[in-house]
């Protein structure tokens, strides 16, 4: 048994690095060297997408630490990840400068609603540091308040869920209005550069995706150090029995701040990165119907499993990025469909599901009966069975 | 405090503690107190107040009125679980709780003793050589050294209480607080759970609730009876099933051709 644990390690080791290569060289590679008609050619659009994808796995991450490990359903996702995405926006609304449709310095949507001076909070966003410290240091903060009262509160399951549910939803109303002076409905749009490099160009967008790629490998590693230090296995615990973990001396309300804490610096990393390479951030985004999607992509990637995060947020969005394109009306459905049929069948997602296949090829190899380990039901405290 | 009635030799002191659930005195006026290095039995039927008592000693209840004295002076009284946990009382649940996702050897690493259990001690802390013989040992103790990294939701629901009570031992505990350990266990595991409290009773007072009298007849020195919130008598187990008031109310409604 400690054999097969360490090898699944040195499994999940290698992979890493292969998928890494994989995203980080090979896919810029066939974008740039093979030519456009070629059927190997990944076009800039492609490579783009796939971008924002990688961004949105950066968010799984860190809802995978919080609800896949220590069993806590955050149903606000889409606050954090809003948060980042603003901050960067804000940034680069700055810096279009007189190039927008009315000439002005200020944001067009300021202009057009009559604001005279520029907002005192959207001063500190002339930076680009400030702006990406910003990006992660404010979705943190917001969680840290949010957090502490909460989980001081001693609120937990289906209480938590829906308070995060009505903060996504406080959020998406306030960020609506047009006097938050954030652009309202229309969110923030209509960027044209980031420190000096244009957006609209495919060398300003390779370099976006590269610094993505390595964004979400730097973040898996630290996911990956923090589940296994032994902070990590207080989370499993506290998702297991929280009862116990409190009579063995921890304090679960730290550890549930902590990665309540974390998983909104990734989301707001996530956001941070989504911005300038979709080049729109509205409410409509944030709200409540896309911090439950956020849910999906893991439920469908497979819980407890960092690498099954971030699979669940490019397939499932990739999924979508097709079907849309198909059948835009049917995507709800599709969607619902999709989260009910795992959850029922394939509790362990995508990624249980190619464990189990690997699991069977190797029985078939060796030939002879292994025990096939019973699937454990997550998040479910044991006293609840 | 002292004047007040200080028992050198207490552990653990109740003083006329009363626990109401809306009108519903789960404990009456409770007065208890066990020894250091006792192992007590408290018996009685549903509702007695039995883990509720429990409850008090460990800080998950707060009582409406009375004392709970630990040791010579620390009152217990307002303080959190883990506080109190920290102060060296462990307690094992009815039923099992350990982490099922965890292998045992992780579930045993998680209960240690350890001077910090915060979050960046945890984040950073790396076991020693001899805390990985502390849990070797305890693996020796409860019968788990096979069973090191198998993942403790797979364990029999014997080797899970056995393996539980190991995750309390870790904790250094100066009072062990039992809940009905062999409720489910065949004759064989009650038997070995039995020799394993004993054995432990040697280094540590224990309470132990139980209603399986066939075991209490095995571990018991001194036990005593609660009814409706008080203790109605306390004795060696001879004593106590002599008791008139004890067969009335609670043995005599089980088998009394036993006693």
């Amino acid at each position: 048994m400690s054999d097969g644990a360490t090898d699944t390690k040195r499994a999940g080791g290698t992979a890493f690095w292969v998928v890494g290569a994989i995203l980080l060289l090979v896919m810029p590679l066939l974008n740039v060297l093979p030519p456009e008609d070629s059927w190997f050619h990944l076009s800039d659009f492609s490579l783009n997408r796939f971008g924002k994808f990688l961004a949105f796995g950066i968010l799984a991450l860190g809802l995978d630490l919080i609800w896949g490990y220590t069993g806590i359903l955050s149903l606000g996702q889409g606050v954090f990840f809003g948060l980042g995405a603003y901050c960067m926006s804000m940034h680069m609304m700055l810096t279009i400068g007189k190039e927008s449709v009315y000439g002005s310095e200020m944001p067009d949507f300021m202009v057009w609603n009559q604001v005279k001076e520029l907002p005192l909070f959207w001063k500190p966003f002339y930076s680009f540091p400030m702006a990406v410290i910003g990006a992660i240091l404010v979705p943190m903060l917001f969680a840290l308040i949010f957090g502490f009262f909460a989980f001081r509160s001693r609120i937990k399951g289906v209480y938590f869920a829906i308070i995060t549910q009505a903060l996504a939803l406080v959020a998406w109303l306030v960020f609506n209005r047009n006097d938050t002076n954030l652009g309202g409905t229309n969110g923030l749009t209509d960027f044209k550069q980031i420190i000096g490099y244009r957006l609209s160009e495919p060398g300003t967008q390779r370099v976006l995706y590269v610094i993505t790629v390595l964004c979400l490998g730097a973040s898996y590693l630290f996911c990956q150090w923090i589940i296994r230090s032994r902070a990590g296995r207080v989370l499993v615990a506290v998702r297991d029995s929280e009862k116990r973990v409190v009579f063995s001396g921890y304090t679960p309300a730290n550890y549930k701040l902590f990665v309540f804490v974390v998983a909104a610096a990734l989301a707001g990393l996530a956001g941070m990165l989504y911005a300038p390479q979709v080049g729109i951030i509205t409410p409509a985004q944030i709200g409540v119907l896309p911090s439950l999607e956020m849910v999906i992509w893991v439920a469908v990637g497979g819980r407890a499993s960092l690498a099954g995060a971030v699979l669940g947020a490019v397939s499932v969005n990739y999924g979508r990025s097709v079907l849309t394109n198909y059948f835009p009306e049917l995507w709800p459905f599709i969607l619902g469909g999709l989260f009910v049929l795992v959850v029922l069948l394939f509790p362990d997602g995508l990624i249980g599901m190619m464990r189990k296949g690997k699991g069977l090829l190797r029985q078939k190899k060796s030939g002879e009966e292994k025990p096939i380990v019973p699937n454990q039901k997550l998040a479910v405290p044991e006293g609840k069975r | 405090m002292a004047e007040q009635g200080s028992f050198q030799n207490s552990i653990i002191y109740l003083d006329g503690v009363t626990v109401d659930y809306d009108g519903f005195k789960a404990l009456n006026h409770l007065t208890f107190m066990v020894d250091y290095k006792e192992l007590r039995v408290v018996i009685g039927p549903n509702g007695a107040g039995k883990t509720t008592l429990l409850d008090v000693i460990c800080g998950k209840t707060k009582p409406a009125s009375g004392r709970v004295v630990f040791g010579q002076d620390v009152d217990l009284k307002g303080k959190r679980e883990d506080e109190i946990v920290a102060l060296g009382i462990g307690r094992k649940f009815q039923a099992p709780s350990i982490y099922g996702f965890l292998t045992v050897w992780e579930n045993l690493d998680l209960s240690l003793k350890r001077s910090s259990k915060g979050v960046f001690a945890t984040l950073f802390g790396k076991s020693t050589a001899e805390e990985r013989a502390r849990i070797e040992e305890n693996l020796e103790t409860i019968g788990l050294k096979d069973y090191a990294h198998t993942r403790a939701g797979s364990l029999s629901h014997g080797q899970k209480q056995w393996l539980e009570i190991g995750m309390v031992i870790l904790q250094d505990p100066s009072l062990l607080l039992v809940d009905e350990p062999v409720a489910g266990m065949t004759d064989e595991e009650t038997e070995q759970t039995g020799q394993l409290l004993q054995s432990l009773a040697e280094k540590q007072a224990i309470i132990v609730i139980e209603h399986d009298m066939e075991f209490v007849r095995q571990i018991a020195r001194i036990v005593t009876v609660l009814h409706e919130g008080t203790v109605i008598c306390e004795g060696t187990v001879e004593k106590v099933q002599a008791d008139d008031r004890v067969r009335e109310i609670y043995l005599g409604r089980q088998k009394v051709a036993h006693v």
